[in-house]
């Protein structure tokens, strides 16, 4: 039978603790503050060690890397919680993408050295894939020459999410090491004070960063080399299906978040002396609305499952995680849209929060794969 | 897993193994959907088998109670038998009203004596049942109903008209919204009453669809006797009953949604949307119209979800029968059906477009007629209109104007 649709009673204690965390002590307006204070670090690192307490930096790590293995759904009920309130925090390019890859992709010796560290909140990490205006694993250019004791990167990335604080960068690279392994993938950690590695922050339209970097002739030993050997573009594909799926959901709650906001203000706001939410052209936009979140959420729920379900092949996986990111990138561009234009002149105030929602969509929907490169992905593993 | 349901799983399936004769095991054509009823009809004499065998286990209904027909299966057995029929690609062994609508109002509602003449009968396939709620005066607002019925000495006299009532001419019997109370607000007065469509003074016209078949019928009633103790549940109370039944029409109707398939199973099949595109545009591997591939993605991501979002309401709601996310998939279930048809015209292009004669096969043909059957969906069972008014007010909990409207005079 498949796996149930429905949460233990341990994964909705664990969705209601956090929730009532980012309610309590990351409300919107510390992203409001941060972003009002152009703060050099986009987050709060006093915020972040409290969720390190709590556990959320080793959600999804096993135990025996010092984790808490509460698997994929765990980390993505957290995540849930955070898109709520919009938290700016390491967790996505540190926990998702960071962790993520080493776990996936790193060797046993990486995975004892680095996961640990990371659960703890000792190591900031991001991750370097883009290099163009478009999210395209299949367009990598950096290349990484095979030097006498390791490698030399050159190259230029685009859009790495918390690239300016990171201890540790994961850059992926085409690798010529002088056989006819020509063009094989590797992912490199390197440090961010490394030599050759210039990393100019960029704010995004979200007010969360991201980073350029240029590297020109950055070293890096081969025991830094993830897996120690060649990254095939398959297990490059898993191990951001994991993280498509985890930023799905951190949308879904953000999308739970505007659409309630919405609705409240629905029931709340009067004109022709009636509450507007009366008015049944808003209503039936309303009613659609809900109708495409019930549907995400049962995706997610089921992208989530298939993450921590040992059966599950990866092309299951992969035809989840893809349906996930692009119905998600749908439904969070309607919705963010709809939440502006239901709130009327107040929803265009920078000073109302309606509008973070908005900003946080458009990025959030580009991020790792936009609807179109998904359902273009969607269809070709469904090999039409 | 339990070993119980691990032995009731084995037995299941080694009982249809038995009993599932081979050509039951084959996709339907819509002629051969068996209905039931006192002039039954069975185009494949494996389908009357299959039938009887199915009846007398009550698995055409196996979660209803043993003792009025059904098969006294729990939620977690159904599922496995379900799942076992799937497994062999089994038909639905008797298709009816009496089982989607009727049969789970009158187990709730319906008094020892109503369950115990009709639910046998529904589960055997012995009776059709009609659905008279809509006239000609009242679509949407149903309860606005006129179709009056007067007390006279222990039997109710029916007078008056409904109008697209589903196979009033085949059926024999008629679950009917009549007003007994004239003088109360109109949600009111309205009861719920059973009547056999032989009775004197039932006459019923069909009515052309645009696709060409006539399903449904005008149908009129000139003092219809019906006996008193026909009424279900409580006098002037039928509306209760009367939203109940249209939430288990509208789950049904949903299923429409699921046309589309799991999309795991997808790509191997022949008669997937996208197999059909490539094969009219003589593709290999990959859909040459970018456009439609597009479309075509969009639809079956959509479908999957629903899929699971049937799923996950089923497991929600365990026990407590279709709520109101019912209307939520009612809705979107009808719209991804009409998409479906939509893109299966454009999959297929003029061939999709015949309406009769040489020159097409079957599938080609039926294509068109199910593209025109399809816009139904967002009508019956109520509109997409109205089933987004529902989800408005009673999930979301929004103002209703009309009544807002009505204080302030
Ligand atoms: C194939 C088919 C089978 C059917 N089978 C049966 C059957 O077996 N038994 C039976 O009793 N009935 C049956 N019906 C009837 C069906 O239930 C009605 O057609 C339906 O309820 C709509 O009523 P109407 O046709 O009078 O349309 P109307 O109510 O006149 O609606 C016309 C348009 O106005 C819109 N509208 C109406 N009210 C509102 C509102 N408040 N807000 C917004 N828009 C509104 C509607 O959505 C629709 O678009 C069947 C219909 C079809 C198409």
């Amino acid at each position: 039978m498949a796996a149930s649709m429905l949460l233990s009673e341990e994964q909705q204690l664990l969705r209601e603790s956090a929730r009532g965390f980012c309610r309590e002590q990351a409300p919107i307006s510390l992203h409001r503050k941060l972003r009002d204070s152009r703060d050099p670090d986009g987050f709060d690192r006093d915020l972040w060690r409290r969720m390190v307490d709590l556990g959320w930096s080793g959600m999804a790590v096993p135990e025996e890397f010092g984790g808490y293995g509460f698997g994929h759904l765990g980390l993505g009920l957290v995540l849930q919680e955070t898109g709520r309130t919009l938290v700016d925090s390491p967790l996505i390019a540190t926990v998702l993408l960071g962790a993520n890859a080493i776990l996936e992709l790193g060797s046993d010796r990486q995975k004892a050295e680095i996961l640990p560290r990371v659960v703890a909140g000792e190591l900031l990490l991001a991750f370097a894939l883009d290099e163009g205006a478009l999210h395209d694993p299949a367009r990598i250019e950096a290349t990484a020459f095979a030097t006498e004791n390791g490698y030399a990167l050159n190259g230029a990335k685009t859009f790495v999410l918390d690239g300016h604080v990171a201890d540790r960068i994961i850059v992926v690279a085409r690798v010529n090491d002088g056989s006819n392994g020509a063009g094989a993938l590797g992912l490199f950690l390197i440090d961010a004070a490394a030599p050759g590695l210039e990393i100019t922050r960029t704010i995004m339209v979200d007010g969360r960063n991201s980073a350029n970097l240029h590297l020109s002739n950055v070293q890096v030993s081969a025991d830094r080399r993830l897996g120690e050997s060649a990254t095939s573009p398959a297990d490059l594909d898993r191990m951001l299906d994991i993280a498509r799926v985890g930023l799905a959901a951190e949308m879904l709650g953000s999308i739970e978040e505007v659409f309630e906001r919405t609705l409240d203000y629905l029931r709340q706001r009067e004109q022709f002396g009636v509450p507007i939410g009366a008015f049944q052209a808003l209503q039936h936009r309303a009613a659609e609305m809900y109708s495409e979140i019930e549907l995400s959420k049962s995706l997610l729920r089921a992208a989530l499952a298939a993450l921590d379900d040992p059966v599950s092949d990866h092309r299951r996986i992969a035809k989840l995680a893809s349906a996930a990111k692009a119905k998600l990138s749908e439904v969070f561009f309607l919705v963010s849209n709809e939440g502006i234009q239901m709130h009327g002149g107040i929803g265009m105030t920078d000073e109302f929060d309606i509008g973070f929602f908005l900003k946080r969509a458009r990025v959030a929907q580009q991020f790792l794969g936009d609807a179109g490169f998904h359902r273009d992905r969607y269809a070709a593993l469904h090999s039409f | 897993m339990s070993g119980e349901f691990k032995q009731f799983r084995l037995e299941t399936r080694d009982w249809l193994e038995r009993n599932c004769p081979a050509s039951m095991r084959a996709p339907m054509p819509p002629e051969e959907v068996v209905w039931g009823g006192r002039d039954a009809e069975f185009v494949n004499p494996d389908s009357k088998l299959w039938l009887e065998r199915m009846a007398a286990r009550g698995w055409t209904c196996p979660t209803w109670p043993a003792e009025f027909g059904g098969g006294g299966l729990n939620p977690a057995q159904a599922g496995i038998l379900a799942e076992e029929l799937a497994r062999i690609d089994a038909r639905p062994p008797l298709t009816s009203f009496g089982i989607s609508m009727l049969g789970p109002v009158l187990l709730e509602y319906g008094t020892l004596e109503q369950k115990l003449e009709h639910l046998p009968k529904i589960v055997r396939g012995e009776i059709r049942w009609c659905q008279g709620y809509s006239e000609p005066g009242s679509g949407s607002d149903l309860a606005s109903l006129n179709t009056r019925a007067d007390l006279q000495d222990g039997y109710y006299l029916i007078n008056g008209s409904k109008v697209w009532t589903s196979y009033a001419d085949k059926a024999d019997w008629i679950f009917c919204l009549v007003r007994t109370d004239f003088e109360a607000p109109k949600h009111q007065g309205i009861s719920f009453v059973l009547f056999d469509m032989a009775s004197e003074g039932v006459s019923t016209r069909p009515i052309k669809l645009i696709s060409g078949s006539s399903p449904f019928c005008e149908t009129f009633f000139d003092n219809v006797k019906a006996p008193a103790a026909n009424i279900v549940g409580r006098l002037n109370d039928g509306w209760t009953i009367a939203k109940r039944l249209l939430q288990h029409e509208r789950t049904m109707i949903s299923g429409f949604g699921l046309a589309g398939g799991q999309a795991e199973g997808g790509g191997a099949s022949e008669t997937t949307l996208e197999s059909i595109a490539m094969r009219y545009r003589g593709d290999k591997g990959r859909l040459s119209n970018p456009v439609l591939r597009d479309r075509i993605a969009q639809f079956k991501i959509d479908s999957e979800a629903f899929a699971l979002t049937s799923r996950r309401s089923a497991e929600e709601s365990t026990g407590g029968g279709p709520n109101h996310i019912s209307s939520m998939l009612k809705y979107y279930g009808c719209e991804l059906n009409k998409r479906r048809c939509e893109l299966l015209l454009e999959a297929a292009g003029n061939r999709a477009l015949g309406w009769e004669g040489e020159g097409f096969d079957e599938e080609e043909l039926s294509l068109a007629r199910e593209w025109l059957r399809s816009k139904a969906n967002s009508i019956e069972g109520g509109t997409a209109e109205i089933q987004l008014n529902v989800i408005a007010r009673r999930v979301l909990d929004l103002p209703d104007l009309t009544g807002i409207l009505r204080e302030k005079r």
